[in-house]
């Protein structure tokens, strides 16, 4: 059973992010908090939030400092921890309103060196699809967008999407699960095309999404795993429910 | 340790100079430290000779105070009426401790309570570089970007201004100065994408004067029709908006994260900004001024007067901000204003200060990133085999911390001489690796770091303004982290990141003295006069800031990428120091 024990119960102590939606927030109403509760109570742990908007290093912060002992949703390429196996595999989307029109699916699309492109910024980094647009040439109509924000505020990352509704861009270039889960409200319907190709001047757009916990910690590693494959319909449902453009 | 001897020329050029009273390095000095640079001209030179070169082997401890805090302690503490004041790192405390009573207690405590969340928000720990006093009052910056004016007898709040948005990813580490009843005040947070601006605050109200932003249209850089600068490269309408792709000024970066020097005859403050963002430069071609720049303007509405480009385009994190020491020099046979500014990229610009001309640009590290400077034009020659971006590049030097960082230089008008602390680190970047934040994947640069060629991480050397060249230089393990003082007792203290406070012979560079203290040093040493006549010589001790996060922060040595690869090169240093806020001052028995 767990190796979590804390006290005389088990607790699986979680750390997120207490403003990130569609992924986490204080209300525990994100696609994280879901599957968190989902794993404790697989395992018949109590589960525990540290909340954390740490804009450096998250799993250095955090999992790494010890403040919790699994982060619900990491890149599986990362490397300073432990990841289990994948639960999904998303990708960075195109998102434009449906009344434009725009069909682009490739970032070798010629008219993206002339429409109004929105990307967000992480930190001192652009994402990745700026790094391939930027070796096709394409900078001067890029506008950055930050992931952070203005952090008092509700759903920073939602700006970016705000901003295809409004007009104030052409296209949105977006990590897939942002954009889907903000196109479920949004006020005009809005194409959501996965970028292509999946990997571009040697930037990849598709990344799995594992949980991750300590480096060494395998035992618990084990057992989110066994709850990965054992509650693997009811993840997907949860996903589908957030609108996470899953690829395959 | 190697040598240089000085050519007789230099002597000469000595000799030639004006009459020592006129020139801005001979500046009245009382015997206290009101400011961090020590005077406006920011020599760091004290005209203090009680201790000197026969007796320093003879300083003992006098007294010791901890702060209480673990984080990097960078600040300089001031003395000003026989009190001593301190600014601590994060939550930003300011100690006024009594220097009329044995042991010097504590006579208040002020506690601005910064927001706790700004502490995600520093790139590189939770420093301060320390506070001014003005007219009754201490100024200095909290992290969570206030500014604020403290009463220097009664430890009472006289007025709070809040500056900006850490939410937005701005901080305040910088020291302020105050120039013509102007708090001159600037941000930090290069490293999230924010804009840079400098502030003059009205030093009774607190209320904004002016703002000058390094990026975007002339109105908002504060540039107009008296902005004359030298060179061509630097002249046109909106440059710091044409030079960047779209809208990416918006968030381009050029904080004025460390000093400020002030000419009160010619009216003008000097200062540097930080690197462009974003980190990759294909992403915003263009000169992206005016980002690593170092501007003149005026202290009373923040006009831009001449603005000159140390780094167009940077691709190496090379922040203009170092400090900028203002010396009347005899160069070539001609007195010249000159500000002598030892860059990030490791050349010692000496530069007119009245027109922004560049005299000369020699390097006082290694440096294969650059080739020089181009003194007609003023442009910067790169290197195009080690331009950093979306390819890997190896052996590139200096690494970002540069040939030097944030540490402050000072100057000896007896010797002639600029005594700099410095790095000798080299770097390699290695293309792209998966990153995340909070449920986001993107893709950053992997850079890593180590010591440059002699494989010493840290150098500490005097460097000859006039004739462009090092006179002698003492190898250190760590990078020199830590600010310099000099003296007219011939002597130069600094401390080291393995914590040795140390004095040097100004004129060999022979080590006299030195003390371990109990957490490494990257702060600013002073010296000053007690109330009892004597001299004292004062430095904190507290490991961290960026070199030091590994110690200070508790990051993970096994991962060499962390603190934007600094922790590469320095997973030794746990080995040497622990961390822990405490302040040495030292005097002869």
């Amino acid at each position: 059973m767990a190796t979590l024990v804390h006290g005389a119960e088990n607790v699986l102590r979680v750390c997120a992010d207490p403003n990130n939606m569609p992924f986490s927030n204080q209300r525990q109403e994100g696609l994280e908090n879901k599957l968190a509760k989902l794993v404790a109570e697989q395992m018949g742990a109590k589960l525990e939030y540290t909340w954390w908007s740490e804009r450096g290093s998250l799993a250095k912060n955090t999992l790494n400092a010890g403040r919790c002992d699994v982060l619900m949703g990491v890149p599986t390429s990362l490397d300073e921890v432990t990841v289990t196996e994948p639960y999904y595999r998303s990708t960075y989307v195109f998102v434009s309103r449906r009344d434009r029109d725009l069909r682009i699916t490739s970032l070798a699309d010629s008219r993206l060196s002339d429409l109004k492109i929105g990307i967000h910024v992480v930190g001192e980094d652009l994402a990745p699809p700026a790094y391939a647009l930027a070796r096709c040439g394409v900078t001067r109509n890029v506008v950055g967008f930050s992931l952070f924000g203005a952090y008092g505020e509700e759903n920073p990352p939602r700006k970016l999407v705000d901003a295809v509704e409004r007009g104030d861009v052409d296209v949105a270039i977006v990590w897939g699960p942002f954009a889907g889960f903000f196109a479920q409200s949004a006020n005009a319907p809005l194409e959501i095309t996965p970028v292509a190709p999946p990997l571009f001047f040697g930037v990849p757009f598709t990344y799995d999404i594992s949980m991750g916990v300590r480096k060494g910690n395998d035992a618990l590693k084990d057992e989110l795993n066994s709850v990965v494959e054992r509650e693997s319909a009811a993840i997907q449902k949860l996903l589908a429910r957030y609108g996470v453009p899953e690829v395959h | 340790m190697h040598r240089k001897t000085r050519s007789p020329l230099a002597v000469l050029a000595l000799l030639l100079v004006a009459p020592a009273s006129a020139q801005i390095q001979n500046q009245p000095d009382d015997g206290q430290w009101v400011m961090p640079a020590k005077n406006y001209a920011s020599t760091r030179f004290s005209t203090l000779d009680q201790i000197n070169t026969g007796n320093v082997q003879n300083l003992k401890l006098a007294w010791t105070f901890s702060t209480g805090l673990t984080h990097g302690h960078e600040a300089a503490p001031l003395i000003v009426n026989n009190t001593m004041y301190i600014v601590t790192p994060y939550p930003n405390y300011l100690y006024a401790l009594d220097l009329t009573k044995p042991g010097a207690p504590m006579k208040w405590v002020y506690q601005p309570n910064p927001e706790p969340s700004s502490q995600g928000t520093a790139c590189c720990d939770v420093v301060n570089r320390g506070a001014a006093y003005y007219n009754g009052k201490i100024y200095y910056n909290t992290l969570d970007v206030h500014t604020v004016a403290v009463d220097a007898t009664t430890g009472k709040e006289v007025w709070n201004t809040k500056l900006g948005d850490i939410n937005l990813g701005e901080s305040m580490t910088m020291a302020p100065i105050v120039a013509k009843g102007k708090v001159i005040v600037g941000n930090s947070g290069g490293e999230f994408g924010v804009r840079g601006w400098l502030a003059g605050l009205d030093a009774d109200t607190g209320k904004v004067a002016w703002r000058a932003y390094a990026t975007g249209p002339d109105s908002e850089v504060l540039i107009g029709p008296n902005f004359k600068p030298f060179y061509q490269a630097e002249r046109g309408k909106d440059l710091g908006m044409k030079t960047w792709p779209g809208d990416a000024w918006k968030i381009g970066g050029g904080t004025g994260w460390t000093w400020i020097s002030y000419d009160p005859e010619l009216d003008l403050i000097y200062y540097g900004t930080s690197n462009p963002g974003p980190w990759n430069p294909e992403q915003r071609p263009g000169d992206n001024k005016w980002t690593s720049s170092l501007f003149a303007r005026r202290p009373e509405t923040g006009e831009a007067i001449w603005a000159y480009q140390l780094n167009p385009h940077d691709v190496h994190d090379y922040d203009g901000v170092n400090e900028n020491i203002l010396l009347d020099l005899n160069i070539k046979g001609q007195n010249r204003k000159v500000l002598a500014h030892p860059d990030r990229n490791a050349r010692m610009y000496i530069i007119d200060r009245t027109s922004g001309e560049v005299l000369s640009a020699e390097t006082f590290a290694y440096a294969n990133t650059t080739f020089g400077v181009d003194l007609k034009t003023g442009k910067l020659k790169i290197n195009p085999d080690k331009v950093s971006g979306f390819t890997t590049i190896r052996d590139a030097c200096p690494a970002p911390p540069g040939g030097k960082d944030w540490q402050p230089s000072a100057y000896s008008p007896k010797t002639g001489l600029i005594y700099i602390p410095h790095n000798n680190l080299c770097y390699e970047n290695q293309g792209l690796q998966a990153n995340y934040i909070a449920g986001t994947p993107y893709v950053g640069m992997n850079v890593r770091m180590y010591a440059g060629p002699g494989g010493n991480r840290g150098e500490f050397s005097a460097w000859d303004p006039v004739q462009a060249k090092t006179v002698w230089a003492v190898k250190e393990m760590f990078p020199a982290w830590s600010g310099a003082v000099a003296t007219a007792g011939d002597v130069v203290f600094y401390g080291t990141m393995d914590g040795w406070f140390k004095a040097l012979d100004d004129r060999s560079g022979k080590l006299l003295w030195q003390f371990k203290v109990g957490s490494g040093i990257i702060s600013q040493p002073v010296t000053y006069k007690g109330p009892d006549g004597k001299q004292y010589v004062a430095v904190l001790s507290g490991v961290g800031g960026w070199a030091g996060g590994i110690v200070a922060g508790g990051l993970n040595p096994v991962d060499g990428t962390a603190a934007l690869g600094f922790v590469n090169a320095m997973s030794d240093l746990g080995k040497y120091t622990t961390k822990g806020g405490m302040l040495y001052v030292f005097s002869l028995p």
